[in-house]
Order: C-alpha cells, then structure tokens, then sequence
C-alpha cells in the first residue's frame, strides 16, 4: 500500500492516544469539579468522596497520554515521516496555536484594563449599597500595596530576556551543528526559565494583597498565574529539547521541535513584557 | 501506515486518523445530540402550548416551583447542545471533515490524529454538560437554567451548585475541541491543496470553512478565559463580575459576546458554502461572482469581531457607543446581501432541478433572509430596546439557525449522502420531508415574531392569556415538525439500511464540477495517493 502512495504528506498510523486522553478529560474535569464542591453529591456520592481520586486519576491519564503521543510524534520525525511539507504544516499549526493562546490572553488583559482604566465606572450615585464600594474609584483600589516593578519584577524581566538570547545561541548552534552549544544555550534557558519561575512564587508569596475578595488581586494574580503556567509549560518544552539534543535528534535542517519551542519560549516573553509594562509599571501604582 | 492496512472493527473507528471515518463520527454525534435537543424544546414548547404551568410539572413529575427552574434549564440546555454539540460538529466536524480533503484534493487532513482528538473530545463534554442537569445547581434544584449566555451574577450566585461548574468544564472541553479542529482546517487548507488550487480555484465550502476555522482560533479562547473567570469567581473567591470586590458585571457581557457573535457565523458560513455548491450544481451554472462570494464571506467573518455589544444596548452603554455597533453592524447586511443576490443570480437563467437538496437551498435563502431583515431590525439600538429579551429576538435566530444553519445541514445531508455512502434517498419520501419540516418550523418561528413585538418575553415557562393563540399555533408547528424529523429519520435509515449500492461517481451530472465528484462513491478509504492536477 505504501508503494502506492506519490505524495509526502503524513498519513498518521491510528492511534489509541486521542480515545484515552479524551476519557482521561472526563475523568479529570468531573473529579475538579467535585473537589471544588466536595459537598455536593453525583448520583448520591458525596463530592469529598471521589473527587480528588477522579481528578489525580484524570490527570495522570492526560499527562501520561500527551507523553505518550509526543513519543510517537518524536519517533515518527525521527524516522523521516516529517517531509518539508509536513514540517510546513507543523509551523502553521503552531503558529495558530500560539495565535489562540495570544487571545486567551486578551481576555485577562480585557479584564485586567476595564479595572484599571475604567475603576468601579458604573457605579455613580446609586445609593447606599453602591457607596461602600464607590468609596474610592483609584486604581489601584485604596488599600492595596502594589510591588515596585524595579524591584524583583525588573529582574525578572531581564531574566526573560536573557533567556531569549540564550535560546537564540541554541538554534544557531544548530544551524552550524554545534551540539556542545546547543546543549549550553538550552541548559541556560531551562535555567533561567526556572529561575523566573522561582522568583515569582518567592513574589507570590510576599504579596500584600489577596488572591480573593478584591479585583486587583483577581487581576493580577490570573493574568501572572496564566502566564506563569506558561512559562512552566514553555521550560517543559525546552527541558523535552535539551534531552533530545543529548540523544542526537536535530539536524541543522531539520529541527522544527526546536523551533516550536523556541516559538513559545518568545510569545511566554513577550506575554511578559506587556504584564511588565501595564500591570507593574503603568498601572502598578506608587509601591509603599 | 504501509504494513497493517486499513484497522478493522471498533479500533477503526476509535482509534482513526481518517478525516471521513471521523467526519461520519461527528456527523452520528451530532445526530444523537441533536435529538435530545430537539427533544428538549418539545418539553419546551409543550408546556408553552396553553397559558399556567402544567405540563413539566405533570410529565415530569415535579413540583410547579420545581417545573419554573427546569423550563429554564431547558432553555439552556437546548441552546448549548444545538450550538456546540449539534450544528457545529454537523458543519464543521462533520461536513468539513469529510469534504474539505475532498475538495481541495488532499489525501487527508494535515494533522489526522489531532483530528481524532477533536472528536473524541466531545462525547465527554456532552456528558459534563448532561451531568449538569442532572446535579444541583440553584439552591434546592437540579441544573443550570441561565441561558447559553450564562450571564453573571445568575452564574455566580446565582447557582451554587456544581450543574454550572460542568457546564462551564463542559464548554472548555468543547472549546479546546474545536480550536484544534479549527487548526487543523486552516493547516489543511493552506498547507495541502492540489497542485494548480490556488486560493482562488478554492471552492466555497473550503473557502467557508476555512474562514470560520479562523473565527473560531480568534474568538473561542475569549471565551475561555471569560468562563475561566466565572469558574475563580464562583469557586476561588476572585470578584472579576463582582462589584463588591471591584469587579464588574457587565465584563462577563463582553467577552461573552467577544467570542458570542463570531460564534454566530461559525455556525452560519458552512452552511453558506454548502448552499452555494448545491445551488450551482442544480442550476448547472457556475456561482455567480465567486470571488465577490469568497471575500463577502471574510468580511462577514472580520466585522463579527467589531459588532459584539449589538447584543447589550440594555446594559447602560453609552450613546455613541450604541451608535458605533448600530453602524457596525448594518454594515453586515451588505457582504450578506452580495451572497443573497449572488445565489439568485446563480439560479437566474440556469436550468434548474428542484432534487431535495435544492429545495432546502433555496429555502435556505428565503428563510435566512427573513432572519436577516429582522437582525437588521434589531440591531437598532433603539428598536432593541423594546424588543430585547422578547419571542421577536428568539425568532430572529432561529430563522437564521434553526431554518438557516439546521437547513444547510438537512441539504448538505441529502447533497452528499450519495456519495459519502453509495446509496440514494428516496425521492418522493424525502420531499414529503422537506415539505413537512418547512411547513412545521415556518409555523412554529414566524407567529413569535408576533409574540415578540407584542412583548411576550423569551425563558419564562408561563405567559398572559393574551399571548395564549400564537403560542398554540407556534407549539403545533413543533407537532409537524417532529413529523418531519422522525420522517427524515425514516428516510436516512430507509437509505443506509434498506438501498443497495447505485450512486455513480458523480451523480448530479455536469453542475457538480468540485473533486469529491471525480470519485467512487463511497471515496477510497485513501484518496488521492496520486494527487489530481487542477487547470
């Protein structure tokens, strides 16, 4: 059959990964939500009950299957399944996956803005209810003490930053195939990845304001928090990158897993930037 | 692929990285969703048939309090599996899974078992949103009954039970179901159309998709995130919709709506494209003004980005915004107008057969215009105001969905139900389908119009005696259509089960001219390991 074919596109073997991930999803999503609501009863048990087993066990099942196929992705490029028209293929479908992920980010920017810019707006002289929480229409709300973005943030930034250049000393060592280089550069990004990743819990966790109760801290903490998850996943993919370079994957014209990862690593960068410049900076306040 | 061949038995089916096994999937799931929507809005239309709250209460067995919360669970649940688990896993999953390949003379869809996820993704996200009816959500009461839309705070507060949670999971499912599919289209058809199919050889249902796949990257992951919030506020303390801690309600509105109006023409411009190729094949004429068709359709697509607070004039937005989505959104009517006037064109001086597929094309024009003209009604901000919330906007989209969208779907069925299985669809039994259905959802929608200017407002089980006639009339309108709906079940099983093979390769004849007719009929299980070369 394989004789027959006169095109290069990938025509995937059949997979059990979809089916299992899919009812992996069920599992996890059912089990959040009962460990959210571990009162509440499903056909008559008690959320506390099987909650949290249906979500650790959704999980595991989702992460074990996404291992699982980016295995047989790996081997399947590994083996020469990916042509130069499947690898363009490969690009346009990362570049709208990052295109959703930019858009999922304007939500929270949308949130974060309307608060900032437009603080408490539609609440004028609509009585007494209305006033306690018009008592001050400031942004940021009276009583929150904001970080100093020059402080931790700033160093933070140029973290990021560093680790973009890093990343680009990776995919040039590549390019000239260099494996010692691109072992360094992405052990430098990893790194500094992590070393982001660190310094913002350490902020989280000296925070003078509340995750709930105030919108502030809905704000800041989901916009960050998001793109702090990125940053994990972005690391994750860079960390998958470091161990194929030690097993010998990428060629200096054929490394599109790179490429993919060093495409997220500069979206979680620049997703960063504007955190830094609206969120700390512009609408960060006067720190105390 | 070389050593195992085509799999056999379940794993076929579970396990496939083939665009038309998956496309067949999707079009059974969207089958099966769609009758327990459809019988949904029975319940629906039945307790609606006479003024007071008796039917639920009786049929159901529950009590009158208990019968008002379900009225507005139905409403609900019908809205969301009718959009998300029927016309867009019939349209887009189903169609443009099995046809987009086709058409544009691509042995498979460019990321196959992404594509499987796609679907797979769905069954459990039409169980969460079925769990959530049966769990408690307001106080006392089991599921969600806030509408599709899920307006805060009635999805904060409102419902503290875990039915909105699933709900809310169930959308992030569907979402991340659709965003991939909708990659994998874009991928599809930019990466692997046949050698000589520039983007202008493109037929249009390729062009249709391949626009709403770009609607649905853009705007689904707003949606995420404004139901990522509803999920922080109800369960992790954030106030993002509450003005106690600073938030705002109205917020929820707008990315709702960000992603909510886009949402509409994903649901729409498929059946667009099907509706343009049935309408040239059976005029046996090319479409008239074809690139006019393509870009009227990208510019449906982009101006439903800037027109989303059309649907929030009662919200306290200021004048000149209300004036800017006026503007915004009249501008609309004229691609739609250059695709209504094209159609007829089409058909003007062509040699027509009135085949079933035809019929609901050419009632597909008619009834979408209706909804049309009423959309440009209402998007008068000040028309809006009376007529928000009322039976007028419920007729509005349903004459674009239900008789727009749900009739590209029926034509799109018997267009291509000869090729996808070999067998043909009774002829006389089939028209008798077609009459029927048009007669009854004609009867059920255009009296709300009525209804609506009357001010007869939209989920709510009771009503005024004074609306007691059209609402008769509109629920014995369900009673034909579900004639209709069973007759087309008779007639599907009729010819899957009881026909034998005949369909020829390309059984409309000279007016079909797109690539899926230039093969066998059922297609090879691969087509295309020669790819075809267009002039």
């Amino acid at each position: 059959m394989a004789g027959d074919v006169h095109h290069d596109y990938h025509l995937v073997d059949p997979s059990p990964w979809p089916a299992v991930a899919s009812l992996a999803v069920l599992f996890m999503m059912v089990g959040a939500v009962f460990s959210m609501k571990p009162e509440a009863t499903l056909f008559g048990a008690q959320g506390a009950s099987f909650g949290h087993w249906f979500f650790g066990a959704g999980l595991l099942g989702t992460i074990y299957s996404m291992f699982a196929w980016w295995k047989d992705v790996v081997k399947e490029a590994e083996r020469g399944d990916h042509k130069p028209v499947v690898r363009i293929g490969l690009r346009y479908g990362m570049i709208l996956f990052i295109a959703s992920e930019v858009m999922f980010f304007v939500a929270w920017f949308w949130a974060f803005f309307g608060a900032a810019m437009y603080p408490l707006h539609h609440i004028s002289d609509m009585g007494t209810f209305w006033d306690v929480i018009s008592t001050d229409a400031a942004w940021p709300p009276a009583g929150v003490e904001t970080f100093d973005p020059w402080h931790l943030p700033f160093m933070n930034t140029l973290i990021l930053l560093l680790s973009g250049t890093t990343v680009t000393w990776a995919h040039h060592a590549i390019l000239h195939g260099d494996r010692e280089g691109l072992k360094k550069g992405l052990w430098c990004t990893v790194l500094l990845g992590a070393l982001f990743s660190c310094v913002q819990v350490y902020e989280y966790a000296h925070a003078a304001f509340a995750f709930s109760g105030n919108i502030y801290g809905a704000t800041f903490f989901m916009a960050t928090g998001f793109h702090g998850f990125h940053v994990l996943v972005g690391t994750i993919f860079l960390a998958v990158c470091l161990g194929r370079a030690y097993r010998g994957h990428f060629k200096p014209d054929h490394h599109f897993g790179f490429e993919a990862a060093a495409w997220y690593w500069h979206f979680v960068d620049v997703v960063w930037l504007f955190l830094f410049i609206f969120v700390y900076v512009v609408y960060g306040g006067t720190p105390h | 692929m070389a050593a195992h061949g085509n799999p056999t038995g379940w794993r076929r089916w579970v396990y496939s990285t083939n665009h038309k096994d998956i496309g067949v999937m999707y079009l059974w799931f969207a089958f099966i969703a769609g009758m327990i929507g459809f019988g949904m809005s029975g319940l629906m239309r039945m307790e609606l048939a006479e003024p007071g709250v008796q039917f639920l209460p009786s049929f159901l067995g529950i009590t009158e309090d208990h019968a008002r919360h379900m009225f507005n669970v139905l409403t609900t649940g019908h809205g969301l599996i009718m959009v998300f688990f029927m016309v867009m896993p019939a349209l887009i999953g189903g169609f443009g899974n099995y046809f987009v390949p086709l058409m544009i003379g691509a042995p498979d869809m460019a990321f196959p078992r992404m594509n499987n996820v796609s679907f797979w993704l769905m069954p459990p996200a039409f169980i969460l949103l079925l769990l959530s009816t049966m769990v408690e959500g307001a106080a006392g009461m089991n599921g969600f009954g806030g509408g599709w839309t899920a307006y805060a705070p009635l999805s904060t507060i409102g419902h503290p039970g875990p039915s909105m949670d699933l709900a809310i999971f169930s959308l992030h499912v569907a979402g991340a179901s659709s965003i991939m599919g909708a990659i994998n289209y874009i991928t599809t058809i930019f990466n692997m159309r046949a050698p000589g199919m520039t983007i202008h050889k493109m037929p249009l249902f390729a062009w249709s998709i391949l626009i709403t796949a770009f609607l649905l990257v853009l705007s689904l992951p707003v949606l995420a995130g404004a139901i990522t919030m509803l999920l922080t506020d109800r369960n992790f303390g954030t106030t993002f919709y509450n003005p106690a801690g600073g938030g705002d309600p109205i917020l929820y509105q707008h990315l709702f709506w960000f992603f909510g109006h886009p949402e509409v023409y994903i649901m729409i411009l498929p059946a667009f494209g099907i509706v343009s190729h049935i309408v040239s094949t059976f005029s046996k004429k090319p479409i008239f003004g074809y690139l006019g068709m393509a870009y009227a359709m990208a510019a449906i697509g982009f101006i439903g980005f800037v027109v989303w607070a059309h649907h929030m004039y009662t919200v306290g937005l200021d004048v000149d915004t209300k004036a800017y989505f006026v503007a915004a959104t009249m501008v609309i009517a004229v691609p739609t107008g250059v695709k209504i006037f094209s159609w007829i064109a089409t058909m003007w001086g062509g040699s027509i057969k009135f085949e079933v597929p035809m019929l609901y094309a050419i009632a597909f024009i008619l009834l979408f215009t209706v909804g049309g003209v009423t959309g440009v009604v209402l998007s008068n901000a000040g028309a809006d105001i009376v007529l928000h919330d009322t039976y007028y906007v419920v007729a509005h989209f349903h004459y674009v969905l239900s008789l727009g969208a749900v009739f590209g779907i029926f034509a799109g069925m018997y267009y291509w139900i000869g090729k996808m299985s070999g067998k043909q669809y009774p002829q006389f039994l089939s028209k008798l389908q077609f009459w029927i259905t048009f007669i009854g959802v004609n009867t059920i929608f255009f009296p709300q119009h009525f209804l609506g200017l009357q001010g007869m407002p939209r989920r709510y089980v009771d009503y005024p005696d004074a609306f007691a006639y059209y609402n008769k009339i509109s629920s014995i309108g369900y009673e034909i259509t579900a004639v209709g709906v069973l007759l087309f079940i008779v007639v599907m099983a009729k010819t899957l089960f009881f026909t034998k093979k005949t369909v020829a390769d390309n059984q409309w004849g000279e007016g079909a001219t797109t690539l899926e007719w230039t093969l066998s009929s059922p297609p090879p299980f691969h087509q295309f390991n020669e790819l075809p070369h267009i002039k």
